[in-house]
């Protein structure tokens, strides 16, 4: 089974690139944009019936830095 | 009494030579380089994890390097009141590793920046800047792509209310304004220690500036003031 999990720098926190990504799509006459999110994304090929906890562990203790970063896990179709 | 300081290499370190150097003082340091897949050599006074790329800053900076094997006994150190020094990359480590609070990001403008800035040494509660005046300016040099220092608001007070911010980003006069601060960080942080006072974490360089010939060396003090 595969889990997509999705890390974005914590709302709130400056997130420059995003801004900057913002600022071009306005350029190129996008009105309708409220704003830009950059995050990471992972997918994680996983042993079959594994638990959505321990791949919240895997955010926990490596793939996300808690202090600035939230994280969002969804199984995808394999 | 000659004390014992042990510089970290990881794989992508590339500031442990200068680091070494700086203090190969006869008589009064005595200076080894630790591998970081070696447990940390007993009897150190002081643990520098130096400035480089360790592991080529896969996934974010400092991260992977938290889980070599040496840093087990770094821990360790730490906890046992060991003294323990970061500098860039190994600032980066000691807050992924959570040794430090708060964290990296990248900096604001997204530009790496490689220069020589002016800090100011702040009211620490630290054996690492307490024996410098504190308002002192020193010309140091950064070169990072990750040092906007951040952490939550609370955090932050935290710092302020227990002395725990050593160096703030300022001008040459020691003034600390939106202009003197090269990346962004939150109240123009440049460095901090722990609670106890015996870890810190810096952006700037100050080993590399620890000789005349070289443009300076002022960054010698910071390094040597806990052994005062």
């Amino acid at each position: 089974m595969v889990y997509e999990v999705r890390i974005f720098l914590k709302d709130g926190l400056l997130d420059p690139q995003a801004t900057t990504i913002e600022n071009a799509l306005k350029r190129l006459q996008f009105s309708e944009l409220n704003s830009v999110r950059l995050g990471r994304t992972f997918l994680l090929t996983v042993e079959p019936y594994t638990p959505l906890e321990r791949i919240q562990e895997m955010c926990k203790q490596l793939l996300a830095n808690p202090v600035m970063e939230r994280y969002e896990i969804r199984e995808v179709p394999s | 009494m000659v004390k014992r300081v042990g510089v970290v290499v990881f794989p992508g370190t590339n500031c442990e030579q200068e680091t070494i150097r700086a203090f190969s003082v006869p008589g009064q340091y005595e200076v080894t380089e630790v591998w970081y897949d070696n447990p940390l050599p007993s009897g150190l006074d002081l643990v520098i994890l130096p400035g480089g790329w360790s592991y080529g800053d896969t996934l974010r900076a400092g991260t992977i390097a938290r889980f070599s094997k040496v840093m087990t006994g770094i821990v360790e150190h730490a906890k046992a009141g060991g003294f323990v020094l970061g500098i860039c990359n190994g600032f980066q480590i000691l807050t992924e590793s959570g040794l430090l609070p708060g964290a990296l990001a990248r900096n604001e403008h997204l530009r790496f920046r490689c220069e020589v800035v002016h800090c100011r040494v702040e009211q620490c509660n630290s054996p690492f800047v307490q024996s410098i005046k504190s308002g002192s300016v020193y010309p140091l040099p950064i070169a990072h792509g990750e040092g906007r220092y951040v952490a939550d608001e609370k955090t932050l007070e935290r710092l302020e209310a227990n002395g725990q911010i050593a160096l703030r980003y300022s001008s040459p006069r020691g003034i600390t304004t939106n202009k003197s601060n090269p990346n962004g960080s939150l109240r123009n942080i440049a460095g901090i220690v722990n609670r106890d006072g015996n870890v810190m974490g810096l952006m700037p360089h100050p080993e590399r500036r620890a000789n005349a010939i070289t443009g300076g060396d002022e960054g010698l003090a910071l390094l040597h003031a806990w052994s005062k």
